[in-house]
């Protein structure tokens, strides 16, 4: 790939970012805000250095463009190494007809104005799509009427073209900057028609992500790297029980660290109940965290430490396994279609609690101001989400608010849950200064929320002649809505657990098929984790699906066709893995081969894992992927997001998971809780469906099915099948 | 506390600090250099890879004090965008980094075992890579990128400054 990189972006990266959207520039009108029809078009103050003739000018929320010829593109999806630092203003650039190294880039600061902001549910692509080009269509087809007007010249005649309009019969040139008071001026028009995908200049390629020369000098800034005048650090003690009483807390020790400020009794709020905890502030780091380790808290654990373990809760849910489940959808008759099956299969997979893990642990800085404003400084997930909760907490107006988003040391979904963030906020409100709370890799692994360990009891059947007639996956655990938002819909399957398994996402044509959701409440604090339950559930059902296959005496891959023979996108992803993977070829002895296929958050995703036995366990060899994610915007970046997804997923089905005991979580920091290291990546490469179908996620999909695809693989090498992780790799039998 | 005086990138950088403060924080916070993470806090993750003496070590574990009179150099000393080290351009070629906040210590990493190896093997680079996690997994452009540096630089061995 070229390393020709994005100057302005990179300028703006490296020096201007927190300025600029500490400014919130976007949000300074000076000037022609109302419009005839209520939009849009209004002048802005976008940088403080700015000289005073120059203008800048917000076409639509998403362009801002400035008379001396600087185009600003918004990205309103924090970017935590999804790459929609790039994909969002591409998406625009594309119809704007400009090309990336013309634009500045910014991060959106949580106003309305762009809509939702969340970075989740592999959705950036998939919502801006239309919209994103929409806008940048727009903005162009102002600067072509604002030209055609000044030129007195007929619209058709002018065209874009790199940030200038054209005027075709001379050859005449007008600059964005040159047109843009004027363009200023005109009615924001509606449904221009966007490209075909033929005309693409900008979106399908691989081009340069424009921060990663700032990530490769140490010059990005993330949330970790944050500094406020006069700002305060906290490093926080919470109960390792997590939901324990603050009963007494002794501080003289704490207070004697040189640089600690005060000791105060702190809160975690969640979003369904607050947590008792204990900070420590001071004027650095270091000394913060020293004085939270002098510190002596008495805890009330009440009977946490008895009722919270992930032993009772994984008990509980093998024994609601015996219960009828609501379903996502149910075909035919499962129960009666076993019950004449030749051959019964029935099998309970395990999948564990995870931590996120993040390589920057939580941080996040809050400054609750005398005038009754707020103003953050964190790596969160959404921007408007940060506004929405923190004023609520405050209970002032969210106009009150300013959120700044740096980039994001990875979040995995951690991010979306603020709890670090009202954190700071509390803590600066008491402190009446900036604060600026850090978690250790400790609070990170121990506190939680975690991906819910859950069970995928399964049921099939297989007829006289080799066909798979039943299929039942139960899947059984904790409710994210039902405990995060409270609102589980009772007698119905929670609303977001089918995702992957739902006859909808994985169309088997088998005659009878029952996908099903029971809710087993817990204490152990939960949310979304990278592709959220089809990271469970992947586990089980396409390793059930493998265990049919082979009673029925069929291959895996075949099996699948077979079932898939009128689902043309499936059937093209299977067909081009058993190509790419040379899958028909014969095996050396201690070979083994396995194949998953799920789709998920809007795209297909199948891979073909390689291994081979080495000593008492097996060896990952080589993964062979095939995505089908649509129309999309930057190939490279599937291939990452892909590799990633790959890497996150062996790590989930090899290493310890999370696990609670005696009143704590069991494992502490990366010597236990163990993720995948250089020495243990195998091969990886990946393939993309070309096609011209809607846009589909591309930062989860690569995830569900690798832990099955893996275990049927070893199934294949060792004739061990895994129905529980983790497991060691190197420890098979 | 004690006043310690440290010389990183070339610059020397007197201080009052808890002379125990692990050598990350006096760096940040002190120094003011953010491109070195923190990451663990006990030398698992590599995120806080700096070279001290030539050698890469982990900042997080290091004790200000023990690094007083050393040479250090964090990532800010490799090189910068309008400057760019070997490493760091094959790194961009690749497009290793996702999140990137591993990014600087892999690259402190990185560039200590090309100084020591200028041709790594796979093995070798397991070996000298394993130290630092990517919770995002960009172990295979990593790899990648180490042999493209290593073969750009044609066996003239890559100096950091
Ligand atoms: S922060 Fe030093 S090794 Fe992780
Ligand atoms: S790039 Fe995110 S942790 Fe390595």
């Amino acid at each position: 790939m070229a390393s020709q990189v994005n100057k302005r972006a990179e300028n703006a990266t490296r020096r201007d970012f927190m300025k600029i959207a500490g400014l919130s520039g976007v949000g300074l009108m000076l000037g022609f805000t109302t419009k005839a029809n209520g939009a849009v078009a209004s002048v802005v103050n976008i940088s403080e250095q700015a000289p005073a003739a120059v203008l800048s000018f917000e076409l639509l929320p998403f362009v801002v463009i400035d008379n001396a010829g600087g185009i600003t593109l918004i990205n309103h999806r924090p970017d935590m190494g999804q790459a929609t630092w790039q994909a969002v203003p591409m998406m625009i650039a594309e119809e704007l007809e400009v090309s990336l190294d013309q634009i500045k880039i910014q991060q959106s600061d949580g106003l309305r104005k762009y809509g939702g902001q969340l970075s989740g549910g592999s959705s950036t692509v998939r919502t801006g799509w239309g919209r994103l080009r929409q806008a940048g269509a727009a903005a162009r087809e102002m600067f072509v009427q604002a030209a055609a007007t000044r030129w007195n010249a007929n619209k058709a005649d002018c065209y874009a073209k790199e940030g200038k309009i054209y005027h075709k019969p001379t050859g005449k040139s007008l600059t964005y900057g040159e047109l843009v008071e004027d363009a200023s001026k005109l009615v924001v028009p509606k449904d221009i028609p966007l490209k075909a995908k033929k005309d693409f200049k900008v979106l399908g390629k691989s081009l340069p992500r424009p921060e990663v020369p700032s990530k490769v000098t140490g010059q990005a800034q993330f949330g970790m790297d944050v500094e406020v005048p006069g700002m305060l650090f906290a490093s926080i003690e919470r109960c390792p029980a997590i939901h324990g009483k603050v009963v007494s807390i002794d501080d003289t020790n704490a207070k004697k660290v040189a640089g600690v400020k005060m000791v105060v009794k702190a809160e975690r709020p969640l979003p369904y109940k607050t947590l008792e905890s204990v900070a420590v502030l001071a004027d650095n780091y270091w000394a913060a965290l020293q004085g939270r380790k002098a510190l002596k808290i008495q805890w009330d654990n009440g009977n946490y430490p008895a009722e919270m373990t992930t032993d009772k809760y994984f008990a509980q849910l093998r024994e609601a396994a015996k219960k009828e489940a609501p379903s996502y959808s149910n075909i035919g008759n499962v129960s009666e279609a076993i019950g004449k099956a030749a051959k019964k299969l029935e099998a309970q997979y395990e999948t564990p609690f995870l931590a996120h893990a993040p390589m920057e642990p939580e941080v996040a800085v809050a400054h609750v101001k005398e005038d009754g404003t707020c103003e953050i400084w964190a790596p969160v997930q959404g921007p408007d989400g940060a506004i929405e909760q923190v004023s609520q907490y405050l209970g002032i107006a969210p106009e009150k608010m300013k959120v700044n988003v740096p980039f994001l040391g990875g979040a995995f979904g951690r991010k979306a849950y603020l709890d670090f963030v009202l954190e700071a906020v509390n803590l600066s409100k008491q402190a009446k200064a900036p604060v600026k709370v850090v978690w250790t890799r400790e609070d990170d692994i121990q506190q939680g929320p975690y991906r819910p360990g859950m069970l995928s009891a399964m049921r099939g059947g297989v007829d006289a002649n080799g066909n798979i007639v039943a299929f039942e996956h139960t899947l059984i655990g904790e409710s994210i809505s039902g405990q995060v938002f409270k609102s589980f819909p009772e007698g119905k399957p929670d609303p977001w657990a089918g995702e992957g398994i739902s006859h909808e996402e994985s169309p088997y044509a088998f005659p009878n098929a029952k996908v099903g959701f029971t809710r087993v409440t817990t204490d152990i604090p939960i949310v979304w984790w990278r592709s959220v339950y089809a990271s469970n559930s992947g586990f089980g059902h396409e390793s059930f699906v493998d265990e049919l296959a082979h009673a029925a005496g069929k291959d895996p891959l075949a099996v699948r066709m077979e079932l898939m023979k009128d689902q043309p996108r499936f059937l093209n992803v299977l067909k081009t893995l058993g190509e790419k993977s040379n899958w028909n070829q014969k095996l050396p002895a201690g070979m083994g081969k396995g194949i998953a296929i799920t789709k998920s958050f809007g795209s297909i995703c199948g891979h073909v894992v390689y291994v081979k036995k080495e000593g008492t366990g097996v060896k990952i060899d080589r993964v062979v992927s095939v995505i089908d994610c649509g129309m999309y915007v930057n190939p490279d970046n599937i291939r990452a997001q892909t590799e990633g997804n790959i890497v996150m997923g062996i790590s989930a089905a090899t290493k310890p998971g999370i696990t609670f005991a005696d009143g704590k979580v069991q494992q502490s920091n990366f010597h236990q809780y163990r993720v995948l290291r250089m020495n243990e990546m195998p091969k990886v490469e990946i393939h993309i469906i070309e096609n011209e179908e809607a846009p589909g996620g591309v930062g989860e999909p690569g995830l569900p099915p690798v832990a099955a695809a893996l275990c049927n693989a070893i199934f294949s090498a060792t004739g061990q099948r895994i129905r529980k992780l983790p497991f060691d790799l190197s420890k098979l039998s | 506390m004690a006043a310690i005086t440290l010389t990183i990138n070339g610059k020397s950088h007197e201080m009052d600090v808890d002379p125990r403060m692990p050598l990350l924080w006096a760096i940040r916070d002190v120094a003011g250099l953010k491109g070195t993470k923190f990451g663990c806090g006990i030398s698992q993750c590599g995120a806080c890879t700096v070279h001290i003496d030539g050698k890469p070590s982990r900042s997080c574990s290091y004790p200000v004090q023990a690094a007083a009179g050393k040479k250090i150099t964090t990532i800010e000393g490799i090189g910068s965008e309008d400057n760019l080290h070997a490493v760091q351009k094959a790194w961009i070629e690749e497009q290793v980094p996702q999140c990137g906040y591993c990014q600087s210590g892999q690259i402190m990493s990185a560039v200590a075992l090309l100084e020591s190896k200028p041709k790594p093997t796979d093995e070798d680079i397991d070996n000298a890579m394993s130290g630092n996690i990517c919770r995002c997994g960009t172990y295979q452009r990593v790899r990648k990128a180490i042999h493209s540096a290593a073969a750009n630089k044609k066996g003239n061995g890559i100096t950091g400054k």
